[in-house]
């Protein structure tokens, strides 16, 4: 297999954590060699979180670079934006839950939030794949990832990491307690014909 | 316990995915490490975090977050001088304030071996600066080995514990940012069970210990006979390796080769992988002192050799010394521009490099266009509920109305980001305890602006204190906010010696007051209006005055109470089973 880049981001406090933890167990059970890091250090919300998965042989070092991503895992709209325009390579897939988390700058009226339409136009532009993950009613806001990760499962875009990998990793990293809730977030996006539209 | 402590204490060989600062911790177990040490600081920090998830009970070693990195180096030092194997970890700017203690190092007899953890920072993802502390390791006449990836950190702690307790000798780690945070599948080795000794084997006679004038010449001697054993040994070690087969075929008729270290030999294995071309690789792994035997070795088998290091010309001048004095023919090539000499060395970055050096085997690519569409930016913030941003916005509007032409100096922390909009409080910034002093000497004959300088509470017991008895000394006529939220709030909510979480809370009203200091107030920060009148009597006040404006930290507080939460609703799940 050639290697494949996964580059994850979302606003600090979104649990990016959660996603990358299930992304990499998921990727290892696949029979994936992985390296991976993530942004760890300043404490704050709101802030940019990232993280960096790389699957293949012949990866030496675990950072994707700028414009080689094949697959962008985003929690939010304007990090997906700058995602997309940055870190994913031509022709690769954009995955991303559509919520809002405006920075400084625009409430200070500095700067422009991103539209839908923007977004399809830079992807369009650059030949990706971009699917809008949306749920409403979601138990907590803290479950974007969840249905993040249900919407993977059902677009086979990770060679050899299929939709039970993913489930089978998030019953291994979610809490018991909240186990049961998340399984239905993630099932109910997994279904092709979910509450979430595609893009 | 947790599945990851039960885990990292596990006796038996296991093979598992890990970060590389919670490796160093099975490799400190490992290696029998007794007492370990740090003062926070990214790209260090879960080092600790792996450390404190393993219940005390069953902790085989003594770990303490000491009150500054300088403490914290003397702290292990005093127990390898005991016979203890030790390990201190911090960040790269840590080494600046643990220095004076640590120049000493290389004369003294460390009998239980002690290994110095640094987190350097290429890139400053998470710094005041880029400091490259192989420097250090020249200046403190101290081995330094550099892993490139978390299976290297850990097995090169253990190498490292293993030397320096062979030599006698403190030996450094330098991990970077991205070998501490980086996750791969490591093959762990055993933890011994053997209890521990707790002997204090002290013993003077073990030194002397006692550097002063002439006597420092026999202490210094004998670190260079250490590190003259330890270049012998260096010239066969398996951490300094051929990466890429050695003897590939010419180039243009020119034989290639590049010596590296660290990460950039790894963004070397990318770059080669993308072209047929032979380049071999020559990767130090102990990068002092120099395998120089070795060296000339693969440099005479070349025609051209490129040393490839990231930040400063370590490698770059000792190799041309080297060959210099051997009379080597094969061209030496190096970094051209001063850009080259910043940011950390990714594998595009360094194709770049390669193909300004070697144009024919590593063809130049076009610069990736810049994105056409503007991405708002999005910089870190204060957190919503925080106090250090109510207590910004009170003492910005205050400064605004009464005191327009006020001079704010900044401190590192959480509240550093106060400078930034829409706040642009505290100007100046330097690093951990500079306010106060940096205030004081703004202070001097300035009767017409007003100095107001920022302090977080950790940073008050780490480097603060020394200034605050300066100017309560001399009185320097200034104002410094202590903003105390009771936690070291931006390197991930470590304890401080005021909240109790370590032992009896050494407040900080105490602490002014037996320093001399005669104006005190102390205010929550959420009361802007009273935070404001303290502030303008501070200020209106003839010499030093200090304002507390203390909120607990929200994002913790609200963390704590989640967890507790959690924990409860998982007893109740247990319990309805
Ligand atoms: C010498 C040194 N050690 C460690 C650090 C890492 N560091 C950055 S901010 C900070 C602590 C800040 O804590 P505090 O002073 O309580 O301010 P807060 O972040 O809680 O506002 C530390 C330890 C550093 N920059 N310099």
């Amino acid at each position: 297999m050639a290697n494949f880049n996964i580059y994850m981001c979302g606003v600090g406090g979104q649990g990016i954590g959660v996603l990358s933890e299930v992304m990499i167990q998921a990727c290892l059970a696949a029979g994936h060699p992985v390296k991976g890091v993530d942004t760890h250090g300043l404490a704050q919300r709101g802030g940019i979180v990232s993280s960096h998965l790389r699957l293949g042989a012949n990866v030496h070092t675990p950072r994707v670079t700028a414009g080689e991503a094949d697959l962008v895992i985003a929690l939010e709209r304007l990090e997906a934006f700058r995602a997309l325009v940055n870190v994913a390579r031509t022709g690769g897939t954009v995955v991303f839950y559509d919520t809002e988390f405006q920075p400084i700058h625009v409430r200070m009226g500095k700067a422009e939030y991103p539209s839908l339409a923007e977004l399809e136009q830079a992807a369009k532009k650059r030949q990706l794949r971009l699917e809008r993950v949306s749920a409403d009613a979601l138990p907590d806001p803290r479950m974007q990832n969840t249905a993040v990760l249900g919407r993977l499962a059902g677009l086979n875009v990770i060679p050899g990491v299929t939709g039970a990998h993913l489930e089978q990793a998030l019953t291994q990293v979610i809490k018991p307690a909240q186990l049961e809730a998340n399984l239905a977030v993630f099932n109910a996006q997994a279904q092709p014909t979910a509450a979430g539209e595609s893009n | 316990m947790s599945n990851f402590a039960e885990m990292i204490i596990k006796p038996q060989p296991w093979t598992g995915l890990m970060m590389g600062n919670h490796a160093l911790v099975r490799a400190m177990l490992e290696s029998g490490v007794r007492v370990a040490t740090t003062y926070p600081g990214s790209p260090t920090p879960e080092i600790a975090d792996a450390l404190m998830a393993i219940p005390a009970e069953v902790r085989p070693l003594y770990f303490e977050y000491s009150t500054n990195e300088k403490v914290a180096l003397e702290v292990a030092f005093g127990a390898s001088i005991n016979g203890h194997l030790s390990t201190v970890f911090f960040k790269s700017v840590g080494l600046n304030v643990a220095l004076d203690s640590a120049m000493q190092l290389s004369m003294m007899e460390t009998i239980g071996g002690m290994v110095v953890v640094l987190g350097d920072d290429p890139g400053a993802n998470s710094s005041q600066n880029e400091q490259d502390n192989r420097h250090i390791a020249r200046m403190s006449y101290l081995p330094m080995f550099e892993p490139g990836t978390p299976d290297e950190a850990y097995r090169m702690f253990k190498a490292a514990a293993a030397l320096s307790q062979r030599i006698n000798m403190p030996v450094f780690l330098r991990l970077t940012t991205h070998v501490c945070h980086a996750r791969e599948v490591i093959q762990f080795g055993t933890v011994p069970t053997d209890e521990p000794n707790w002997l204090p084997a002290y013993d003077p006679a073990n030194g002397p210990y006692w550097p002063i004038t002439q006597s420092i010449y026999p202490l210094k001697r004998r670190a260079f006979a250490k590190l003259a054993a330890v270049a012998k040994e260096v010239e066969t070690s398996p951490l300094n390796e051929i990466l890429a087969p050695n003897g590939s075929e010419p180039v243009n008729g020119k034989r290639l080769g590049v010596i590296t270290s660290g990460i950039p030999a790894f963004a070397m294995l990318e770059c080669l992988d993308q072209i047929d071309a032979g380049v071999d690789v020559l990767k130090l792994g102990i990068t002092y002192p120099l395998p120089e035997r070795r060296l000339l070795d693969f440099i005479n088998a070349h025609d051209e050799v490129l040393i490839v290091e990231e930040l400063d010309r370590v490698l770059e001048g000792e190799i041309k010394a080297l060959a210099f004095d051997h009379k080597v023919t094969a061209a030496i090539r190096m970094r051209t521009e001063t850009e080259q000499l910043m940011r950390e060395l990714t594998p595009d970055r360094l194709w770049d490099l390669l193909s300004q050096t070697w144009p024919d085997a590593f063809p130049a690519r076009a610069a990736r266009p810049a994105a056409e569409e503007d991405v708002a930016p999005r910089l870190p913030q204060m957190c919503p509920g925080c106090g250090h941003r109510s207590a910004f916005h009170a003492i910005r509007d205050l400064l605004a109305d009464e005191f327009p032409n006020a001079i704010t100096v900044a401190d590192i922390g959480c509240h550093s980001l106060g400078a930034m909009e829409p706040y642009e409080m505290g100007t100046v910034l330097m690093c951990m305890g500079h306010s106060n002093g940096t205030g004081a000497g703004l202070a001097i004959n300035n009767d017409t602006r007003p100095v107001i300088s920022f302090i977080g509470d950790s940073t008050f017991y780490h480097a603060g204190l020394p200034a605050i008895i300066n100017a309560s000394l001399h009185n320097h006529n200034l104002t410094l906010v202590v903003l105390e939220n009771y936690t070291t709030a931006m390197t991930g909510h470590q304890p401080t010696a005021g909240n109790g979480e370590m032992g009896d809370k050494i407040l900080i009203p105490a602490v002014l007051e037996a320093l001399g200091v005669k104006f005190v107030r102390s205010v929550d920060a959420y009361r802007q209006d009273e935070l404001k009148q303290h502030l303008r009597e501070a200020i209106a006040h003839p010499g030093f005055a200090v304002v507390i404006a203390k909120h607990p930290c929200m994002l913790k507080f609200l963390r704590d109470k989640q967890r507790r939460l959690a924990n409860k609703k998982e007893a109740d799940v247990g319990a309805n089973k």
